[in-house]
């Protein structure tokens, strides 16, 4: 498309310039000081002087190793095993604390481990709670994505019909989105309250009380799938509005001809809409996937990163080191690192997606 | 005639007041009250009375909400913007002192000298800020459930001691009337996490930091008087002592009330509704774990910023608020426990044989402050992590050792926050 | 024949409705439960969470939080400034942004794809990450106002209303949009000598409805839900927005019935201007049929 019809320099950068110059001032600009942060040690509020220190910031994040550890051996020099008959090992902090032999771990905890015949592999790293939160984030983007992409898409087409009243029905499901995500994560803490809790004793009572309670919030294993639960919930109807508004652009004239040619039901979705949604297919991709890496406000009110770390996100731990422990070069280290993280994979996204 | 001379005397009494108040410096102040409208009123009838007791000074306070005011002090500090008077957290002033946001007050300190030690803010050697009231917490119960369970009350003479103490929860816990025996406030994150729990922390003999030189934490949070604290609170929530981190808000704020816990670990403030609901309510001293019972102290106190060109008028405000008369208002109307024994007998709650008199004495007897150090900010962020790791059954000695490593990183990170051997 | 046709189209068109109604169910209780409990007292309402009682107008049933609420904060001062500061920011976001996108979309020029590119990366930037950089930034902007060159945004409505204008998704929202518009449209009304103006206005615009309105939402949640941002560059009770209002609330004994009825009072807005962007949203569908 490189019509002289459409070729103005000068037009182009008027249109653009006042949404753009606004952009670069109040977000790039910002982005870019935070960048130079993390190259210091500034702290949020601080009489020492900022000292530019390079990588460090990203070294105390990032350093990861693998740290091998033989059982205990009694004197007879047989493995040491407990009831189970799993071998015992001793304690990683004898290796991690204070441990001359092993400088390359001073400092670092245990973040998971497996087994290799009788020794256990150990993976240590010198900031663990960033390597969870990496995790976390990025588990909760793989789930929820697809998750609430595909089921605002069946709410649209579900709510994309001729019926009397169907408007009524589209502003209801609508509804969580219109209150603010801080509030939901405030009334859906009752609702996972462990002890007497309304989902509790729902299920209790639908299962004629065979269901036990559940520690929704308070147990590691169901702590973030309960606040993937809640965040599908909550902006499912927002992206169920996207998809319409892609649903509208595709002309009746095409299901009339498909109607015709007697497509069936699944023959329409998969030769008609689902072609005329490829850009909305992108953008509610797009948009989820950032809303859902910029993962907070939930993990702030419900669980505060807990327990053991099992709902902390990369943008808590922002937060949390650059304001709440005002370790300002910290939180922005982790910005840029998530920042980078994001770019990549949209680029990976562009590359696989790319008009062919 | 009479009626000109009474105009005209009316007419020169008003150009003399407002001459009088234009000649008046504005101070500005900010407080952290916002939406609790009798903390507000106590305030600004100090603040009216001081504007009108005077001709210098005039002045003018905005509110914030409490649980965003911190961070509304940061910016305005990182944005240049202070005003003259702020009021602060007493364990957060050493790190907005250091910091700079704070300058030492010009007060009379023989006008503090009957305090009680918590409202008193000494930083470096001087006085920063000053409390008009002070806090304590208690262990809430009720008397008929002390003599159900046929337990010894304990006094601050004689508190109970760990075995008495989990003695009386496993009683608690095999009646089978309570959902759990006590509740902590876990529901509650953010500062109650240290405020109201490192004082068992330091009963046990451990401690956020190292107080002989505030550089480190070894040994004191991961030495094994912690240790043994660590493995005692981990039982309370392994043997369903007491809710854990996912307690709700509501069952925090009513289960005492709803018969849900035999005790509750609680502030004063939350006295005044549990004794309307319970008039057999009973607060019991913290129990002794062996190096002394502990409870927190220091409350909000009031400052003089660095920003302001005017701190002669400003601590001549915050003097001015220290009379007996206020600290007993604001004790009045909203529970608060006043910081000297005379205004105490001018309140409802705190005089001899008033309701809430005990956590006068508690606080006398048990109050240990926070560690006095910059770097309290973030051993308080580390130590509320640690605990609720450990309650959600994380390993004992592995959690404190991470805690004491991340608090020492901290202090090494902020040149020792101005402390040195 | 005829008559089992319409019952089982009668019979589907039910199956229908129960099929919209119980996924409305699902959707609509949170609202049910903060409305409902807003009527009540807060130990009522406490009580109340544990059952199906939460969702029902039942016990002690009152307008009191309400009363409470407004003598606890300036609840009206609060739902102004928020509106006002969304609404300014919603009609100029709209403006900017589609304007941008549409010079993206339509028009080649030097710069343009590395512009695009710099926009759709800002997406990745979570506010919270510059927060404070941003702080710093405007605290020392100027201003050209009716007392002369001031420096420094804090404390006022463009504070928080000037950042928030442009941002990479809605452009990003637009560009999408544009794309699926024929060009053939475009050049034609080029051939005819019509100014980039007059098409933006006269032929793109018309043909927006639909991301108009989604754009319009996506800001005003948004802009209404401000907290972080208003906490830290507005230190006046006068400027403050509804979620820093909502902070009134939470004192050490928080009174939870109060918080339901300010939340139902914040919500109000939010709702309404749904619904009037629905509206639009359904009106601007007749006119498509664009593409094909």
């Amino acid at each position: 498309m490189t019509s002289k019809l459409t070729t103005s320099n000068r037009a182009g950068w008027a249109f653009a310039l006042p949404g753009f110059g606004l952009i670069a001032l109040f977000i790039v600009i910002p982005f870019f000081f935070a960048f130079y942060l993390s190259l210091t040690n500034q702290r949020l509020i601080s009489p020492n002087p900022t000292e530019f220190v390079g990588l460090k910031n990203y070294d105390n994040l990032l350093s990861i190793g693998v740290l091998t550890i033989e059982p205990e051996r009694d004197d007879s020099g047989a493995i040491v095993r407990d009831d189970n008959g799993v071998p015992e090992y001793p304690r990683v902090r004898g290796f991690t604390r204070n441990n001359p032999d092993y400088p390359q771990f001073d400092g670092m905890r245990e973040w998971f481990r497996w087994q290799s015949g009788d020794t256990a592999k150990v993976v240590v790293a010198s900031d663990v709670v960033f390597w969870k939160s990496l995790w976390n984030t990025v588990k909760f983007v793989i789930v929820v994505a697809p998750v609430q992409a595909g089921l605002a898409l069946c709410l649209a087409l579900l709510i994309n019909q001729r019926l009397r009243g169907i408007n009524v029905y589209r502003a209801i499901y609508f509804m969580p989105v219109v209150v603010s995500i801080v509030v939901v994560s405030l009334l859906w803490r009752f609702l996972y309250s462990p002890d007497n809790g309304l989902l509790n004793n729902m299920l209790h009572g639908l299962s004629f009380g065979l269901f036990e309670p559940h520690d929704w919030l308070g147990n590691p294993d169901t702590a973030l799938g309960s606040i993937m639960a809640m965040s599908i919930w909550q902006a499912v109807g927002f992206h169920m509005v996207i998809w319409l508004a892609g649903l509208q652009t595709i002309s009746p004239s095409l299901y009339e001809a498909a109607s015709i040619e007697g497509a069936s039901k699944w023959q329409t979705f998969r030769y008609v809409t689902w072609p005329g949604l490829r850009n909305t297919a992108v953008l509610v991709l797009i948009v989820i996937t950032m809303q859902a890496f910029a993962l907070f406000a939930q993990i702030d009110v419900m669980t505060n990163g807990g327990p053991l770390d099992s709902t902390t996100t990369l943008v808590f731990q922002t937060v949390e080191r650059g304001y709440g422990k005002q370790d300002i070069s910290g939180g922005a280290t982790i910005s840029v690192i998530l920042f980078l993280l994001v770019l990549s994979i949209s680029l990976i996204q562009r590359f696989l997606t790319r008009e062919r | 005639m009479k009626m000109t001379a009474t105009l005209t005397a009316a007419l020169l009494a008003t150009t003399v007041w407002a001459t009088m108040a234009a000649a008046q410096t504005d101070l500005s102040m900010w407080y952290h009250g916002a939406g609790n409208p009798k903390e507000a009123a106590v305030l600004q009838t100090i603040i009216d009375d001081f504007n009108a007791s005077q001709s210098d000074w005039l002045v003018a306070v905005e509110s914030f909400p409490q649980e965003s005011y911190n961070d509304s002090v940061v910016a305005a500090a990182l944005a240049g913007n202070l005003p003259d008077i702020i009021d602060v957290d007493g364990p957060v002033m050493p790190n907005w002192a250091w910091s700079g946001y704070l300058q030492p007050l010009q007060i009379d300190e023989t006008k503090i000298e009957n305090f009680l030690p918590g409202p008193k803010g000494y930083w470096d050697g001087k006085l920063y800020s000053i409390g008009l009231w002070d806090a304590a917490v208690a262990l809430v119960t009720r008397q008929s459930i002390l003599d159900d369970l046929g337990l010894r009350t304990p006094t601050l003479e004689q508190p109970w001691t760990q075995e008495e103490f989990m003695g009386a929860l496993e009683a608690a816990k095999a009646t089978g009337t309570y959902d759990y025996p006590l509740d902590l406030g876990m529901a509650w994150t953010g500062e109650w996490y240290p405020y109201a729990f490192s004082p068992f922390l330091q009963s046990f003999g451990g401690d956020l930091v190292d107080r002989s030189t505030y550089l480190t934490a070894e040994g004191a949070l991961n030495g094994d008087a912690a240790m043994a604290f660590g493995e005692w609170w981990q039982g309370l929530f392994a043997n369903d002592l007491a809710p854990g981190t996912s307690q709700d808000p509501a069952a925090r704020e009513t289960g005492f009330q709803d018969g849900k816990y035999a005790f509750s670990w609680n502030g004063n403030w939350a006295a005044k509704n549990i004794l309307e609901t319970f008039d057999d309510t009973v607060f019991l001293p913290a129990p002794d774990f062996g190096a002394g019972p502990k409870i927190g102290a220091a409350s909000w106190q009031f400052g003089v910023s660095s920003a302001s060109k005017h701190p002669d008028g400003a601590s001549a405000f915050i003097e001015f608020a220290l009379q007996d008369k206020y600290l007993a208002d604001f004790s009045n109307a909203i529970g608060l426990i006043p910081p000297t024994a005379s205004a105490a007998q001018m309140t409802e709650n705190y005089k001899d044989g008033g309701p809430m008199a005990v956590f006068y004495d508690l606080t006398k007897a048990q109050a240990l402050v926070r560690p006095v150090t910059p770097g309290y900010v973030v051993e308080a962020k580390v130590f509320e992590k640690a605990l609720a790791d450990i309650a959600n059954g994380a390993d004992v000695a592995d959690t404190l050792d991470a805690a004491t490593d991340e608090i020492n990183a901290d202090i090494e990170r902020n040149s020792g926050y101005g402390h040195s051997e | 024949m005829a008559t089992i046709s319409a019952d089982n189209h009668g019979l589907r068109l039910v199956v229908r409705y129960v099929v919209l109604t119980l996924i409305a169910v699902i959707f609509i209780f949170p609202l049910l439960f903060m409305v409902m409990s807003s009527l009540k007292p807060s130990d009522q309402l406490l009580r109340d969470t544990a059952s199906l009682r939460a969702f029902l107008p039942v016990g002690d049933i009152g307008f009191a939080n309400y009363a409470d609420a407004f003598s606890r904060a300036p609840v009206a001062l609060f739902v102004f400034n928020s509106v006002l500061v969304t609404g300014v920011t919603v009609l100029l976001s709209l403006f900017l942004c589609s304007l941008a996108a549409f010079s993206f979309t339509f028009l080649n020029w030097k710069g343009r794809d590395l512009l695009l590119g710099i926009v759709i990366a800002t997406l990745i930037v979570p506010f919270e990450t510059i927060a404070i950089p941003l702080l710093l930034l405007v605290s020392k902007l100027p201003w050209i106002g009716l007392d002369g060159l001031q420096f420094g945004w804090l404390n006022t409505y463009r504070v928080q209303i000037i950042p928030w204008i442009a941002d990479g998704l809605t452009v990003f929202l637009f560009v999408q949009y544009f794309k699926d518009l024929p060009r053939e449209l475009i050049e034609a009304a080029r051939v005819e000598g019509a100014s980039w103006w007059q098409i933006y206005r006269r032929i793109v615009m018309p043909l927006a409805g639909p991301v108009l309105a989604t754009a319009a939402i996506l800001k005003f949640l948004v802009m209404y839900n401000q907290y972080l941002w208003p906490l830290i560059v507005v230190q006046q009770e006068s400027y403050r927005p509804v979620m820093v209002g909502l902070q009134y609330f939470f004192q050490l004994d928080t009174a939870w019935g109060e918080i339901m009825a300010y939340l139902t009072i914040i919500t109000v807005p939010v709702l309404a201007f749904y619904l009037i962007m629905q509206r639009a949203f359904i009106s601007s569908i007749a006119s498509t049929g664009v593409k094909g």
